[in-house]
């Protein structure tokens, strides 16, 4: 479980985060949705310590991840996988290198147990095929497919997602979506996703957190998104055609 | 002005090799990366060395040749200023100066597009050390490797000076052999490889630190990549004037 209490981010004399407090569920995938440039990215910068917060806790699990050492972060951040927007792999490296780099840096096993285990993690995001291809010779779904493989190879308890389906088409983004929530019950793991991709909400979202100009606007799940009156969370997520009817024959049959 | 922001650039360059010249958090990748930047950075321009010393070496022979050597000077007057000149100034100092155009730029431009792709936050995120990881490899593989290409750079402005007198019989190939092995001082072979690995150093670490503290996109990487040219080779030849006082 990650706490965020009263989290304030400035930069200089610009305040783009205020006064958030959130929790974040282990076993559950913790969304976080908001417009572009209401701070989601900025909010999780700060969680994975990217950014210095100018006033407030993050808590892993009652650690306080701010008041820690750089030593202390460190070893703390080998508790965490990280999915970049853009997969963020290693240029120079294999798919099955990019996999087993973590291994290889923090792990005291042999190079067979790694590679199996790396091999394990590409299989589970079904990627057994590419391991020996480069990143620039695999599509943009499969390199997201290796981003988690490589998140997921250290057995992390906290799994961070920036924006994972941007860029890519509607049927890939649900075998990520899937792939994600899959992982994070599979193996209990804290997983925070950063999107502003409705379909992720209304599919995966059990515990979603809105950020609206740099407030925490609303937090709850799925189901409570249809029922919600907030109208600027409204606004967000029935900005489409399709999701507000949707909505209205959902409300159309609650009232039946 | 100006200065604060010299000096706020320089105090970022000493915090970034702090982290830099740090044990490394994994021996095994470390020497993994050591061994392929010597290969990158030094194994990769030794084509570019050869070439350029051997055709300077020619023609600093021919130059001394048709514009000192008369018949009030030594015969060997041709062949020794041409080895001092490229054993005291051409293969360490111009040739560094050159280097830092070919590795400088490739050190920024790849530390710079790994971080507007994200690949050096990723690092930070996994616990690594980045600048560890990614810095000290190329500034150790330089230094290693550049004392050799100052003596290829010697020895093959030597063979093009030979050329001129085999091929192209400006000089005997007798009274080069007595230029060049006229006053031999042994030092300044030891001076050249010193000055080198001053400059191995400038390249490499000043190259880094624009490419790792890059901010923005592709634009940027770009600038960054110019920067550490310019700002390298500006120190180079600072640094040349002081090294040069010192050693002499």
């Amino acid at each position: 479980m990650i706490e965020v209490k009263n989290l304030t981010k400035s930069f200089e004399d610009k305040t783009v985060l205020f006064n958030i407090n959130t929790v974040f569920e282990t076993g559950k995938t913790n969304l976080i949705i908001g417009q572009s440039g209401s701070g989601k990215t900025v909010l999780m910068k700060n969680l994975i310590g990217l950014f210095e917060p100018t006033q407030g806790e993050i808590l892993y699990d009652g650690r306080d991840f701010i008041s820690m050492n750089k030593k202390e972060k460190a070893m703390m951040r080998r508790e965490m996988g990280m999915v970049f927007q853009g997969a963020a792999l290693f240029d120079s490296l294999t798919v099955l290198e990019n996999v087993m780099f973590p291994l290889d840096m923090f792990s005291n096993e042999n190079y067979r147990d790694r590679v199996k285990k790396a091999q394990d993690c590409l299989a589970r995001v079904n990627l057994l095929e590419a391991q020996d291809k480069y990143p620039s010779e695999i599509s943009g779904g499969m390199q997201k497919r290796a981003a988690i493989a490589r998140a997921i190879v250290q057995n992390p308890k906290y799994l961070f997602c920036d924006e994972p389906n941007s860029g890519l088409d509607p049927k890939t983004s649900l075998v990520i979506d899937e792939l994600l929530s899959g992982i994070t019950h599979e193996f209990g793991i804290t997983t925070i996703i950063n999107t502003h991709d409705m379909n992720s909400v209304m599919g995966i979202g059990e515990n979603i957190c809105f950020i609206y100009k740099g407030h925490k606007e609303w937090q709850g799940n799925k189901d409570q998104v249809i029922n919600s009156n907030n109208s600027k969370l409204n606004d967000l997520v029935f900005a489409s055609d399709l999701f507000r009817k949707v909505k209205e024959i959902e409300l159309e049959q609650d009232k039946k | 002005m100006l200065i604060y922001k010299w000096l706020n650039t320089f105090g970022s360059y000493l915090i970034l090799m702090g982290r830099s010249l740090s044990r490394p958090d994994r021996m095994r990748m470390f020497l993994k990366r050591y061994a392929k930047e010597m290969e990158q950075l030094g194994v990769d321009s030794i084509g570019i060395v050869m070439l350029i010393s051997f055709f300077i070496g020619a023609v600093i022979c021919i130059q001394m040749k048709i514009n000192i050597q008369s018949p009030w000077m030594p015969h060997w007057v041709a062949g020794y200023t041409t080895r001092e000149i490229m054993l005291l100034e051409f293969s360490s100092s111009i040739m560094c100066l050159i280097l830092s155009g070919k590795v400088g730029s490739n050190i920024a431009s790849e530390l710079g597009t790994m971080r507007v792709t994200q690949q050096i936050d990723a690092l930070d995120i996994m616990g690594v050390n980045s600048a560890s990881y990614l810095i000290l490899p190329k500034i150790l593989g330089l230094i290693t490797i550049m004392p050799f290409l100052v003596i290829f750079s010697s020895t093959l402005g030597i063979i093009g000076a030979y050329a001129t007198a085999y091929i192209g019989h400006i000089i005997s190939p007798e009274d080069l052999t007595s230029g060049i092995q006229h006053a031999f001082n042994v030092w300044f072979i030891w001076m050249s490889i010193i000055k080198s690995l001053f400059f191995a150093f400038i390249i490499a670490s000043v190259s880094s630190f624009f490419g790792y503290t890059v901010e923005g996109g592709s634009v940027e990487v770009g600038k960054a990549s110019t920067d550490a040219v310019v700002c390298s080779s500006v120190l180079i030849l600072f640094s040349d004037v002081f090294l040069t006082q010192l050693l002499s």
